[in-house]
């Protein structure tokens, strides 16, 4: 069964297409992932699914609501965490859930309840009537989630859930999402640019510049790749890609810096052949087992690097301060 | 409309405002230091003049109705903030109307600024004013009014503004000629027509004008209080409803279309 269905949706901002004509469907109890680079679409395609937003053409529905006609019935069934932070923080974190809880008509004397369950379940429990000004940022990660469940939602909206945290605060955030999944069946829809995140995913949508680019289980897309990856540094990298394009017909695709990278099918076979038979000069050489961020880089010619990816994002902040949006 | 979504957000705004002590003892020092500067100065500059009472006293009312202002207006701009980077988002993926989202907004910021201007009351015996506490309850009402009025501007302007640069020009040309021509620092009695035009339509003049009879109406004369008041109470009253009716409903349109 279908949660989200998705149909040629698009959404223009002046001269910019931010999400174009990309259609998915979203299976019950799945946790499915929106991976690509900065400014590639995802959080307005998350904007549209939350009413936040209307399409420019085509539509979506949730749970059998129209994103564009029933508005109300939607907001009622998601639940979300925005990318950015928006707890109120001078607030405790229970006043944070009352008041969520109280804007979606949950009846006060269930809310206890479902505030006990919801904080249990996110770990907080002892800091209930503590101001979320001192929580720590995956605290405030893991609050946000408990507020967003706290109305029992069929979808949960996670947008970029472990932005700005550190890796062990990240792997602990998965913990959550993955019990949330397991004992609550709960449908998740989650964006990240993390690529080892997004194995995670029961399925993941890979999109780039507002298109989908594949769609699939996060092995299957790997299959796609193909054998091994191999990896060399050189200082004559042309040239080097061009002598593999001779003598094996292989593309050899630019990685960071010196490096070239070219997929193979059996690497421990292949590599013997490659210093038995290049004349370039290779510095270094490393094999491994494809990964998303070689899917990514085999579909689009270009890697998502974090780096560049969060300064981007600083940028934007930082434009929107100033009002651009 | 939700009255519960109405009150959720009211009892935020209040929260908000009782946990940040430092926000309150500014807003109590900022219309002191006002007080300070401008009553000092002006007072001896004036002193030969036909005012007819002391001019702290004659200050003292519009500083309190600048208060109430300042503190609508800043509660409700803060939307603009509130929209790209905080709660407001959360508040607008909720199931509930816009409308009930700008009343509770409204009403949060209103009963902030009349509390706050209710406290300027404790000023009154420094300044040497003498206040009746039967006046208390109709003053009050007088700064809820006000309050209410400057609230409804504030959300309509923050739900027109496109952009948050243009928060700065707004001040230079909207607050600050707003504070100025108000009577608080000059009765409006006998100023030219340009002047007199430009204070009918200036909400917060009919706020002043209100607060300087009532706080003085026990200080001096029916006659010399005549001098520097412009309405009756009640006319002042008056013109404060029709403009926040207006105000409010452009809000609430202005929000409703925004988002
Ligand atoms: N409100 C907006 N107005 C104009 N352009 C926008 C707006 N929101 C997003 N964009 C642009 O749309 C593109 C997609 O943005 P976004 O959905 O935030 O990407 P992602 O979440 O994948 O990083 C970017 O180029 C971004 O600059
Ligand atoms: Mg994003």
């Amino acid at each position: 069964m279908n949660v989200i269905e998705v149909k040629k949706l698009t959404k223009k901002f002046d001269e910019i297409t931010a999400v174009d004509g990309i259609s998915f469907e979203v299976r019950k109890g799945e946790i499915f992932g929106f991976l690509g680079p900065n400014g590639a679409g995802k959080s307005t395609t998350i904007s549209i699914l939350a009413t936040l937003l209307e399409p420019t053409s085509g539509g979506a529905n949730i749970n059998g609501f129209s994103v564009i006609a029933d508005r109300n019935q939607i907001r009622k069934s998601i639940g979300l965490v925005f990318q950015d932070p928006s707890l109120d923080d001078r607030l405790t974190a229970e006043e944070n859930l009352r008041f969520h809880a109280r804007l979606y008509g949950v009846p006060m004397s269930e809310y206890k309840k479902r505030a006990d369950e919801v904080l249990d379940l996110v770990e907080l429990k002892d800091r209930r009537d503590d101001i979320v000004k001192t929580f720590s940022g995956g605290m405030k990660r893991r609050l946000e989630i408990a507020r967003g469940l706290i109305h029992y939602p069929a979808v949960l909206f996670l947008d970029e859930p472990t932005l700005g945290l550190d890796p062990q605060t990240r792997a602990h955030l998965w913990e959550y999402i993955l019990r949330l999944k397991r004992e609550k069946e709960m449908t998740i829809f989650m964006t990240t640019h993390y690529m080892n995140e997004a194995e995670y995913c029961d399925r993941i949508a890979i999109i780039d510049r507002g298109k989908i680019v594949a769609l699939d289980t996060p092995e299957a897309l790997k299959k796609k790749i193909g054998g091994d990856i191999i990896r060399m540094q050189s200082g004559e990298k042309e040239k080097l890609a061009k002598e593999i394009k001779e003598k094996y017909d292989l593309d050899a695709k630019d990685s960071e810096g010196d490096m070239i990278q070219v997929e193979v099918e059996n690497a421990d076979t292949f590599m013997p052949r490659l210093f038995n038979e290049l004349e370039s000069k290779i510095e270094s050489i490393e094999m491994r087992r494809p990964t998303l961020d070689d899917v990514f880089l085999s579909l689009t010619d270009r890697m998502i690097r974090e780096e560049q990816a969060s300064r981007k994002d600083a940028f934007r902040a930082q434009m929107r301060i100033r009002g651009r949006k | 409309m939700n009255l519960s979504a109405i009150y959720t957000i009211w009892e935020r705004e209040l929260i908000r405002y009782w946990r940040d002590k430092i926000r309150i003892v500014t807003t109590l020092i900022q219309p002191l230091m006002f007080l300070a500067i401008f009553g000092t100065g002006l007072r001896s500059a004036l002193a030969s003049s036909s005012l007819g009472i002391d001019f702290l006293k004659f200050m003292y009312p519009g500083i309190i109705a600048m208060s109430v202002m300042g503190v609508a207006f800043f509660s409700t701009i803060s939307t603009v903030w509130d929209r790209e980077f905080g709660f407001l988002k959360e508040i607008l993926v909720a199931p509930v109307s816009r409308t009930s989202i700008v009343l509770g907004k409204i009403l949060g910021a209103t009963t902030i600024a009349a509390t706050q201007a209710l406290l300027l009351l404790i000023l009154a015996p420094i300044i040497g004013v003498s206040i009746n506490l039967t006046v208390v309850p109709e003053l009050f009402l007088f700064m809820l009014l006000l309050a209410f009025t400057i609230s409804g501007m504030g959300l309509l302007i923050a739900s027109l503004l496109k952009s948050l640069e243009s928060f700065g020009l707004l001040m230079q040309l909207l607050v600050f000629p707003m504070f100025f021509l108000s009577g608080a620092f000059f009765p409006l009695t006998n100023v030219p027509g340009w002047m007199k035009l430009l204070s009918a339509i200036n909400p917060l003049s009919y706020g002043v004008d209100a607060l300087r009879e009532m706080i003085l109406r026990n200080q001096i004369s029916q006659v010399e209080i005549a001098k520097i008041i412009l309405r009756s109470p009640g006319a002042n009253a008056m013109y404060l409803v029709f403009f926040s009716f207006i105000l409010v409903s452009a809000a609430v349109v202005a929000f409703n279309r925004r988002n």
